[in-house]
């Protein structure tokens, strides 16, 4: 499904990693935008944080909630979508693309093998999502 | 009961329907060992007429600033309160509203809210104000923690002794949770030393606070201390008067990153100190960590222009124990209040109410220090309040000149060991040159 | 439409005055010569400049755009938006109280100490507790005073415990408190009748855990039916029992917070006290506590002695102040005032009118919406619109179309354990044709969601305005007015 495309590796939280060498882009899948409705605010690390696997990273927020982010993977943030802090909506309108948040410099490669593919990230959103 | 519409009648056919032979059965629920086997004791009640016997007996008993001539201050002060202002407060409309939850039928206090958060942030010379919190204490005490968050969790706050210590009171009791640090910078002359200061700040200082016009009635050197505090990295907070900001430089030019204040004499009855308003104020770039409603303009389905509760995410009914404050009813009706003051008072006669203030604590320091024996410990400039020194005990004075129905002024002991000598005394626009003479004339002769 | 979109700044016309001061009396009124120029403003802020009419009309009119007690009923669940009587606010007028300086000495104060001191002693034994402070400003807190006491306790004896536990259906304000006061906040479930979890309670009720925060009737207007048994295992384990009393309305002269075992309980006077809530304040939430708290609360505490009343402020162990003055006195005279008009049998009877209502209206309206945990209720019960939301029609859509219907809305999605929530309190001061005819508005809502929805889609359209866009207004926050700017759509309508 069109969804959650198949490059993309996917975490219990509803994030979605695009692993590129040594380098994963960060951001949330449709069903997370879904959920939270017209995204208003994400606050974002700075260039050269360290991030851990499953640790928050940044907060997302709709007009009526607020959700952590976790970072698939761990290393340290080498960019940041400076563009959704004029323009939240983007993670709405195109989540897998212009509404990419992070990209991280992996320090453990391993650690991939953990996250979800998209055909189980489905079955887990097909069991309830949580 | 008049408070009770429903008539034994009704009571039983509402009992019917709800298939209950008594309101008995409706406490099942409630374990019979909890249950109070007596009524309570309290006193019986009373018709309207013998309640209103009794309060106005009780009223009676206090020296209120209508029969005696108020130079009380240190955080609450006898101002102008125009006449408008409790007739409008009162209708029904903004009295018995709750928080604005469904904009749509609460645009009247949402309007009042964005038109009272512009005036503030006129006033303040910042960005943005919050809707109210509850005093300008719990304000202080919140920027302390919003600093503490902005600053990634710096410990130490740095406040200065001519900050209210009953401002610093409550700073110490919010700080507690957290764990901060509270370190006080000594008074020179009555502002805050400036040297000592700069000891004072680290890398670890979240934020250095003050007060201007300070406790003692002084203005500070809010610029240099901000400075002072800018190179350690922390956030300058100012608790400010906001009353005196028609007259001066607001906080916002200083270099100020968050003001608090009090803002009771912006029309808020004296009311034995409660309720009142607290003031917060901050740049654009920290509207995320403010605690407290805020309401925005937007627009409707139509495109009509509209307000709202806005930015809710930080609050304590979305973001609960991660919210910014724990904060959830505030003093709405005071900002009201004060509100419609600013809009009475305008941008004139918010000056004109700061000069005359001004000109008439001038002229009572200058004519009450001329009394042998009494005098002015402090250089410094003042705004409407200053320390007299007596060569008698404050506290005598004050019970002797309470009288001849003055209210004289604040004795310092209690604040200040090394002030135990000394009256803080507040000069508003309502005080008359008639009224200076009379408590110049009857202070000389409480000292002589 | 009621058509008024000015906001006070557009009506400013430079040069004009609504106030009128008094010509300087002294020499030397000349600021110039006064302060440094420094410190003096360098321009004058972009303040209204209007008439006194300009003022008064404003404010009428918009006064007009909102629904309040006075002219709406308002079943918001939770809140308690009784009936606020004016001669409440004529006594927290008069001269004695309103205009009294909060730093008057003690003697002079008298009349302004006895008040407190007998509203203190009469919340007292309204929650079955052995002293009160009357100094948080509202609700939140009193919570935070109220743990932090707590905390205080635990640390004179030696013991620094981290956690406190809080059940999902609680108000958001408890865990904010809570962490504010330095703990750790461990969330319990409720359990499928809508109380707390007993086994999640045992669980997690280890040596760390310093308090159990509890609303009692809880949120969803249900009483907790193992309260003493909740209780008794708290303290068994050496935490202390927190009762956030925003309910006490539904248990007045039934049953007192003390006598269910909780050891601290906040009273939010503009709930069930009938001080106005002002649009959303100023409340007032004195917190009341057991004798072994007693030494840790704020200062100063009003005592009596045979000399008079007195702020006692020699309180080595207290938590210390949490306002500047002495709290929120002009609501403390209205509490007072309603305390003594109603007399002991009268607040029985608001408890008994309270749960009957609400039950009443329970009944009615529990046909046509989804009950998710069935009653007796207490002040208050809590609808599920998962039906509605079938059909297209979440519980804001029912809220709106509320508004059109003549009738403020309940409080939706809240509490956050119930799907869809419409929390409706009624209160004891409306009548039973009130009820009915609002009862006979939600039953109209709910046809309307199966045969013409579109209806409760398009409202509200007898307010002012019609649905706001709140994405907008948190995208691009527009937080004050400013010179020049025009409004989003010109306004035509004056």
């Amino acid at each position: 499904m069109a969804n959650y495309p198949t490059d993309l590796k996917y975490t219990k939280e509803h994030e979605w990693a695009r692993v590129e060498g040594n380098r994963a882009r960060v951001g949330i899948t449709v069903y997370a935008q879904e959920q939270l409705g017209d995204v208003v605010f994400i606050e974002l690390p700075k260039v050269g944080t360290k991030v851990s696997q499953m640790q928050a990273f940044g907060v997302v927020e709709s007009v009526k909630a607020v959700s952590d982010l976790f970072a698939p993977l761990s290393g340290e943030v080498a960019e940041v979508n400076a563009e959704l802090v004029k323009k939240p909506e983007l993670v709405n309108q195109d989540p897998y693309g212009k509404g990419w948040m992070l990209v991280i410099e992996i320090s453990s490669p391993q650690q991939a093998d953990a996250l979800l593919t998209a055909q189980q990230y489905e079955e887990f959103l097909a069991k309830g999502g949580h | 009961m008049r408070y009770l519409p429903n008539t034994p009648a009704q009571q039983k056919e509402m009992l019917r329907s709800i298939g209950a032979s008594s309101i008995e059965d409706l406490l099942s629920p409630i374990p019979s060992k909890a249950r109070l086997s007596r009524p309570l004791n309290l006193p019986a009640a009373l018709s309207e007429t013998e309640l209103v016997v009794h309060l106005r007996a009780l009223a009676a008993l206090n020296a209120d600033a209508d029969d005696h001539v108020c130079f009380l201050g240190g955080g609450a002060y006898d101002h102008y309160v125009p006449s408008p202002i409790n007739h409008l407060i009162s209708r029904g409309e903004f009295l018995t509203a709750y928080t604005p939850y469904q904009p749509e039928a609460s645009q009247g206090t949402l309007r009042t809210i964005y038109e009272y958060q512009t005036m503030i942030a006129e006033l303040t010379g910042m960005d943005v104000a919050n809707a109210s919190l509850y005093d300008g204490a719990s304000s202080l005490a919140e920027a302390a923690l919003m600093a503490h968050s902005a600053t990634d969790g710096r410990e130490q706050l740095v406040i200065s002794r001519g900050v209210n210590p009953l401002y610093r009171g409550v700073v110490a009791t919010y700080a507690e949770g957290p764990n901060l640090r509270v370190k006080e910078v000594p008074l020179a002359d009555g502002t805050t030393d400036l040297g000592a200061l700069k000891k004072a700040v680290s890398g670890k200082t979240a934020a250095v606070i003050v007060q201007h016009p300070n406790f003692f009635g002084c203005l500070e050197d809010v610029q240099a201390a901000a400075g002072i505090c800018h190179e350690g990295g922390a956030l300058m907070i100012v608790a400010t008067d906001p009353v005196s900001l028609g007259l001066l430089t607001p906080p916002g030019a200083l270099g100020v990153d968050i003001v608090v204040g009090e803002g009771q004499g912006l029309g808020v009855p004296l009311s034995y100190g409660g309720p009142n308003l607290g003031v917060l104020a901050t740049r654009t770039d920290l509207v995320r960590r403010m605690p407290g409603r805020l309401v925005g303009a937007t627009v409707d389905r139509d495109g009509t222009r509209g307000f709202v509760l806005t930015l809710q995410t930080r609050e304590q009914h979305i973001r609960r124990e991660k919210a910014t404050s724990n904060i959830c009813t505030n003093v709405a009706l005071c900002a009201l209040m004060a509100t419609i003051h600013v809009a009475l008072l305008g941008k004139q006669g918010l000056r004109k109410v700061g000069e005359l203030a001004l000109a008439k604590a001038h002229y009572a320091a200058e004519s009450l220090s001329k009394i042998p024996g009494v005098g002015l410990p402090f250089a410094a400039p003042f705004f409407k309040e200053f320390v007299l020194r007596l060569p008698k005990s404050p506290e005598r004075v004050v019970k002797r000149l309470a009288k001849e129905k003055i209210l004289a002024g604040i004795p310092l002991k209690p604040y200040d060991r090394a002030l135990k000598d000394c009256l803080l005394v507040a000069v508003t626009e309502k005080r008359t040159r008639q009224e200076i003479d009379a408590f110049v004339q009857a202070l000389s002769q409480a000292v002589a | 439409m009621t058509g008024y979109d000015k906001l006070i700044f557009e009506l400013s016309a430079p040069g004009r005055v609504g106030y009128s001061l008094p010509a300087p009396d002294v020499p030397n009124a000349d600021p110039k010569a006064l302060l440094p120029a420094k410190h003096l403003r360098a321009s004058a802020p972009e303040l209204p400049e209007v008439s006194e009419l300009d003022v008064v009309r404003h404010y009428s009119r918009l006064s007009q755009l909102n629904y309040g007690v006075d002219t709406h009923f308002y079943p918001l669940g939770s809140c308690t938006m009784k009936y606020n009587p004016k001669l409440n606010e004529d006594m927290a007028r008069l001269g004695g109280f309103a205009r009294l300086h909060p730093l008057t000495p003690e003697a002079h104060s008298q009349g302004a100490l006895q008040l407190m001191w007998e509203l203190g002693r009469d919340l007292a034994e309204i929650a079955g507790m052995d002293a009160v402070s009357l100094q948080p400003a509202a609700g939140a807190q009193g919570e935070l005073a109220g743990v932090l006491m707590i905390r205080a306790y635990h640390l004179a004896r030696g013991e620094r415990r981290t956690k406190v536990l809080v059940p999902d259906s609680a108000h958001g304000t408890n865990p904010a408190s809570t962490a504010i006061a330095g703990y750790r906040v461990v969330q319990l479930k409720s359990d499928a009748e809508g109380g707390v979890d007993l086994a999640d309670l045992e669980r997690n009720l280890d040596q760390e855990v310093a308090a159990l925060m509890i609303t009692v009737p809880n949120t969803l207007g249900l009483f907790e039916p193992r309260i003493l048994e909740i209780s008794e295992l708290c303290h068994a384990r050496g935490a202390q029992v927190y009762m956030d009393g925003a309910n006490l309305n539904a248990i007045l002269g039934i049953t007192r917070p003390g006598d269910l075992g909780c050891d601290v309980c906040h009273f939010n006077l503009h709930k069930t006290f009938t001080t106005p809530h002002g649009g959303g304040g100023p409340g007032a939430g004195p917190v009341g506590v057991k004798a072994h708290l007693e030494p840790f609360l704020p200062t100063p505490v009003v005592t009596k002695s045979d000399d008079g009343y007195e702020l006692d402020w020699k309180r080595p162990q207290s938590i210390g102040k949490v306002q500047a003055f002495w709290g929120n006195f002009g609501m403390l005279v209205r509490a007072y005032t309603y305390i003594r008009t109603m007399g002991p049998d009268g607040l029985r009877a608001v408890a008994d009118n309270a749960i009957l209502n609400a039950n009443y209206l329970m009944k009615r309206l529990e046909p046509h919406y989804d009950l998710p945990y069935p009653g007796p209720c207490m002040h208050e019960c809590v609808f599920s619109a998962r039906r509605q939301k079938k059909l297209g029609i979440a519980a804001m859509d029912v809220a709106k179309r509320l508004l059109d219907l003549g009738f403020y809305a309940p409080s939706t999605y809240f509490p956050l354990v119930v799907e869809e929530a419409l929390m409706i309190e009624p209160t004891e001061t409306e009548s039973k044709e009130t009820l009915d005819a609002f009862c006979d508005a939600m039953i109209q809502i709910a046809r309307e969601a199966e045969s013409t929805p579109q209806v409760i889609h398009d409202a509200p359209v007898t307010t002012s305005v019609r649905r706001l866009d709140q994405t907008l207004a948190a995208r691009q926050p527009d937080l004050r007015w400013k010179p020049g700017r025009a409004p989003a759509v010109s306004d035509t309508r004056v």
